[in-house]
């Protein structure tokens, strides 16, 4: 990597000490990229962009919460009514949420139906996978602070999930209460956590970045960059697209916030917490309800908990699971309409999971619970082995020339 | 050859000291990693001011039969219900082998008319119904949990649903006939 050689004297006097100017220069300037990702590739960037939002409305709204069982949900509604631009921001934190889960399971089934995991991108996809599980457990405490009903409740029947643990599970459970319930000392340390697990996550984000640099991303064809005519440079090209995925997303973003800003809510959560009084129907946030499907799907409490977390440390065993050496579902026909009935389980998963577990909700949530495992346990490893792939193009730019030298 | 020979033996022995001293400092790093991990574990259970809080007393006298009322025992609540006869007869009529988590109607009450327990499901934590008249009682008379689907019997026995123990009955002494002091 030859030093760029920049223009302005305090750049480059700044840049031999502290060569911040040449890391920049080389991982988003020059950073050579497979030509031909697709949308599907913007992702990425965009979970990144989010998570920044996220942080800064979060730090921002600090500013006027109070972590306490009594002000919790009147310290919400004061910064709804009476801070200045105090909705603004709170729907944006509330909402970027929801979009920040939306891009990241894209992200997910991108990574799925291109087989971005395999080698040599395990620890990418892992460090991914561990990014979902604080983003989970992050996205878990901040639900807790507005205090309402929907908080206490989901916060009760979620850190009861641990009393599953055998012999251990009550002490467990106490010990993440600090009490004997749900109760201040509960809220006060998910604020606590709330505030400090995004910046795991941003420390999460730069072992993903490090590592997709090591061997650039993959791409729709699946096959490896031979040589600089299969790749462009980052910048302005994919910048370029980046950015204007952005607005798009920003547009469907601001819709979400000025216009239906309750879309993703329980109208249950504007109802201050009351230990004595669980609601009718509990239901999780959206972007739980498939785990949440699966977790009602078992009948037995201990297996019913070890499952709902199984379904997501599933993904860590993905890249030994999936035996195929084809990366892309793009040549793998049987392996494509598999990934769809996958996405359709999920979608499947998350309706159950929204209605109560009653009549032929539970059958279809146990039909799909167990589609969901026998499709990374068992699909997977075998469809590998028996599947005859298509023909793999010669290269990147071999599918993009070929057509055009046929027409001339 | 004698010089060789000395060099390799007392490389040797300085390895497996130099290994011996290593070990021991990783060992006691070891345990003062753990003295400074158990603090801030610690500080995360329940404080002496909650701790504190630990017993309220209830008066029974307003409660008539068929009525239960719902105290606030440790930040939970606790069903008191005075039961009807048929109640009682019912919870001690069940045989034992049709509970999921076996335990006779007398083992639960200190007298058959009041039954205490602690008004939180086993399965997930959420607070059945079944205390105002007008809930649904489940299809064992006692309580049913909407949460997830638990059904309680007269005893507040699990009967069917995916809760895997009774509802538990909280430490609690008669002070007189009609006041009870949970905790």
């Amino acid at each position: 990597m030859a030093a760029p050689a920049f223009n302005n004297a305090l750049v480059r006097w700044i840049d031999h000490r502290l060569p911040v100017f040449s890391f920049m220069h080389h991982e988003l300037h020059e950073y050579p990229t497979p030509k031909n990702l697709s949308y599907w590739w913007n992702f990425g960037s965009l979970a990144g962009i989010v998570l920044v939002l996220m942080i800064l409305t979060g730090v921002f709204l600090a500013m006027h919460y109070t972590p306490h069982t009594a002000f919790a949900f009147e310290s919400v509604e004061r910064i709804m009514r009476d801070v200045n631009y105090g909705w603004l921001v709170r729907y944006m934190h509330m909402n970027g949420g929801s979009a920040f889960f939306i891009i990241i399971y894209i992200h997910i089934f991108r990574g799925l139906y291109y087989g971005s995991y395999k080698a040599p991108r395990e620890l990418l996809w892992i460090l991914g996978v561990v990014i979902l599980l604080l983003m989970m457990a992050t996205a878990f405490m901040g639900y807790v602070l507005p205090w309402g009903q929907m908080s206490f409740w989901g916060a009760t029947v979620i850190t009861n999930l641990f009393s599953a643990i055998p012999l251990i599970g009550d002490s467990v459970v106490t010990w993440l209460w600090g009490g004997f319930s749900v109760d201040n000392p509960t809220l006060n340390r998910f604020f606590a956590l709330h505030y400090l697990l995004p910046f795991a996550i941003v420390g999460a984000v730069v072992l993903h970045l490090v590592a997709l640099h090591r061997f650039g991303s993959s791409n729709p064809l699946g096959i490896d960059v031979k040589g600089p005519q299969d790749s462009i440079p980052f910048h302005p090209y994919y910048t370029a697209k980046d950015a204007f995925g952005l607005g798009i997303f920003l547009i469907l973003f601001a819709g979400v916030v000025f216009f239906a800003p309750n879309l993703f809510g329980e109208p249950d959560n504007y109802i201050p917490a009351n230990p004595l009084v669980t609601p009718p129907h509990i239901v999780p946030e959206w972007y739980f309800l498939p785990y949440y499907a699966i977790l009602r799907a078992i009948p037995d409490k201990l297996l019913g908990v070890i499952a709902m977390f199984g379904s997501i440390l599933v993904l860590f065993i993905v890249p030994w699971l999936d035996t195929a050496r084809v990366r892309s579902a793009k040549f793998r026909p049987t392996f494509r309409k598999f990934f769809w009935v996958l996405v359709v389980d999920c979608f499947v998963l998350g309706y159950v999971g929204a209605n109560p577990p009653e009549g032929w909700f539970v059958i279809v949530g146990q039909v799909a619970t167990f589609y969901y495992f026998f499709h990374f346990l068992i699909l997977l490893p075998v469809l590998g082995l028996i599947e005859r792939p298509l023909p793999l193009p010669q290269s990147i730019s071999a599918p993009v020339l070929k057509p055009a030298e046929g027409k001339a | 050859m004698a010089e060789a020979a000395t060099a390799t033996k007392g490389h040797a022995e300085g390895e497996t000291r130099r290994d011996f001293i290593y070990l021991a400092a990783m060992g006691m790093s070891a345990v003062g990693a753990a003295a400074v991990a158990w603090p801030f574990i610690s500080f995360m259970n329940p404080s002496a001011d909650v701790l504190a809080l630990s017993t309220t007393e209830v008066d029974l006298k307003p409660v008539l039969e068929g009525m239960a009322i719902t105290v606030t025992w440790r930040g939970k609540p606790v069903f008191v219900r005075r039961r009807t006869k048929a109640e009682v007869d019912t919870a001690a009529a069940v045989k034992l082998t049709d509970l999921p988590d076996p335990e006779t109607d007398a083992a639960r009450v200190k007298k058959p008319e009041w039954l205490v327990l602690v008004g939180v499901c086993t399965h997930l934590g959420c607070v059945p119904l079944g205390q105002k008249t007008a809930d649904p009682r489940g299809d064992y008379g006692g309580w049913f949990c909407p949460c997830h689907g638990s059904h309680y019997d007269t005893s507040g026995r699990i009967r069917k649903g995916p809760a895997p123990n009774n509802l538990a009955v909280p430490p609690y002494a008669f002070l007189d006939d009609t006041t009870i002091r949970i905790g």
